[in-house]
């Protein structure tokens, strides 16, 4: 059995964990194996959605001592269904949480891991992960020598793919008790904002946005296509009060978003080490020699602070 | 308090990445080697708190004999000690991660510092596994830490804002940008760490669980179009492409 340990959120599966979830059913048909969709908290409403999307069974571990997340209580429960169910796969979506508990359950089982993979294949009954390494300028094959084999797949790579099945729903009776460490208190975004590494569309600003409040406009523009806000090192580190947490590149967030438009940003090796996978870039820059429009689908030479304010227009129109 | 800091010898982040022969690993000429970027938050972490609490500080590294770099690094910076641990198959963090759980346990480390990835393999993952393998409290991605009596808490980039763990010491805490302004090295410190010595132990080998069987670059992406005309002729051309070209809108 393949198992994908899912996240749920609000009475809905979480889309990373989607993807996840239809790349296992794919690779389940593959391998003629079943797919098992685990879901922990303090309820799991919600959780048979996943008989859309490839779930031959829904595995339920409701508790309250499971209402907030723990990476050591989460572990060992994940750890204790693969053993039960016999389960080989194990894979979640590289989302914050899911990286914070795969790795744990990985050294649990003795299993090896591989994290952020874009690509998995079943060969000879053995898994094998595509992943990016040192932040994309390089893509690494990963072969498993362990019986169970632990991966996370990166969002907005795997594409979601609605699939009926049973979804037998099977109650997870394990009670853990004496977690070491748990999240008391989650300080939620302004505005229920996506992470950038789930978001489809990323406007982001770099040194050209000249200071904080000009993000305004790309705020306007992201607000208008769905899309959240990035931002570069150089913007980040200018002092202009921009969150590491909106960082994109080698040493923020690493992003596949289907469009990525970069404003004012130059295209340094490590922002672009950050953004390369995604699957159109746009790049708005007044320097025609930027680096950055080596790698644009479309590329507009320009003043941003004309262009993005026209763009916003344009798609309101 | 003891504490453990555990640092990863990296390429440079700004290192032209190069295959090497075997077509499963970087290719090491010209690379310039440094600690990892992340693994500097956790360093000075240790060391703020060697300076409030008097903290005993030991810096390890997992590697070669160049891993010393990064550890005599370290003993510059503060670090009380520094041990570097080898260990055969060292490549995959599982590996690494028992080599660390091996050399740690017994020592009577409270707290367990990295950084919340290693640049290059990218994994993210060691230290979640040394927690597990020891049995202790996790926190990653931290970008504040306080400590009370036996217990921490931290406050970690999550998937819906900052979240706030709790838990109990000793703990594995990996750190992120934000925790702290990691300091330079003086001319004092380099000076008296050239005098001290780094411990070498030798960890048997724990059995690959995965490895690397094939490296390659990401291939080019073709050059785009640039977008004539002023700004609105600009803006209406791109809309129009996003929606009837590419179909992303």
């Amino acid at each position: 059995m393949i198992l994908v340990f899912c996240e749920l959120k609000d009475g809905k599966i979480r889309k990373p964990s989607l993807e996840a979830l239809s790349e296992a059913r794919r690779l389940a048909d593959a391998a003629g194996k079943q797919v098992g969709a685990v879901f922990a908290g303090g309820g799991a409403a919600g959780a048979e959605e996943a008989a859309g999307f490839g779930a031959d069974v829904i595995l339920k571990a409701e508790a309250p001592a499971l209402a907030a997340y723990s990476s050591d209580g989460y572990a060992a429960l994940l750890a204790d269904v693969v053993k039960a169910k016999g389960a080989t796969i194990l894979l979640a979506a590289a989302t914050a949480t899911g990286k914070d508990v795969a790795p744990r359950v990985a050294a649990r089982l003795g299993a090896g891991y591989a994290a952020d993979v874009t690509g998995l294949a079943v060969k000879d009954g053995r898994l094998q992960a595509r992943r990016p390494v040192y932040a994309g300028k390089a893509f690494a094959t990963v072969e498993f020598e362990s019986p169970v084999q632990v991966a996370t797949t990166r969002p907005n790579v795997f594409p979601v793919a609605p699939c009926p099945k049973a979804g037998t729903v099977e109650a997870l009776s394990a009670a853990p008790v004496g977690f070491k460490a748990v999240v008391k208190e989650i300080l939620a975004k302004a505005g229920g904002k996506l992470d950038l590494t789930e978001a489809e569309i990323i406007v982001s600003g770099g040194r050209g946005m000249k200071e904080g409040a000009n993000f305004k406009i790309l705020e306007e523009l992201a607000e208008t296509l769905g899309g959240v806000v990035g931002a570069s090192r150089a913007a980040v580190d200018a002092g202009w009060g921009i969150p590491h947490s909106m960082q994109v590149g080698q040493t923020g967030k690493v992003v596949s978003p289907t469009l990525y438009i970069a404003c004012g940003i130059s295209g340094a090796i490590q922002h672009v080490a950050g953004m390369s996978t995604s699957k159109f870039v746009v790049a708005i820059n007044k320097d025609p020699e930027a680096p950055i429009f080596k790698l644009a689908d479309y590329g507009i030479v320009g003043d941003l602070f004309e262009v993005v304010p026209e763009l916003t227009k344009a798609l309101k129109g | 308090m003891k504490i453990l800091v555990a640092l990863k010898q990296v390429p440079d982040t700004e290192t032209k990445i190069k295959i090497a022969a075997d077509g499963k690993s970087l290719d090491p000429a010209d690379v310039k080697w440094i600690t990892s970027p992340y693994d500097e938050y956790a360093l000075e972490e240790g060391l703020r708190l060697k300076e409030a609490v008097g903290a005993e500080v030991v810096a390890v590294s997992v590697g070669e004999d160049k891993a010393k770099d990064v550890l005599r690094n370290a003993l510059a910076l503060g670090a009380g000690q520094a041990v570097l641990i080898r260990t055969p198959e060292a490549g995959e963090p599982l590996a690494v991660a028992k080599a660390l759980a091996a050399f740690a346990e017994g020592k009577g480390f409270d707290l367990l510092l990295f950084g919340n990835k290693g640049f290059g393999a990218d994994n993210g993952a060691v230290g979640s596994m040394v927690a597990e393998l020891l049995g202790l409290a996790q926190a990653n991605l931290v970008t504040k830490l306080d400590l009370g009596e036996g217990t921490f808490r931290a406050e970690r980039e999550g998937d819906g804002g900052t979240e706030i763990v709790e838990g109990s010491l000793p703990a594995v805490i990996t750190a992120q940008r934000g925790l702290n302004d990691p300091r330079y090295a003086s001319l004092k410190g380099i000076m008296a760490a050239k005098k001290k010595t780094i411990e070498e132990v030798e960890v048997p080998a724990a059995a690959a669980a995965a490895r690397v069987s094939a490296m390659v670059l990401p291939s080019a992406r073709p050059e785009g179009r640039k977008l004539e005309g002023d700004a609105a002729t600009q803006a209406a051309a791109l809309v129009s492409l996003l929606k009837n070209e590419a179909k992303v809108l």
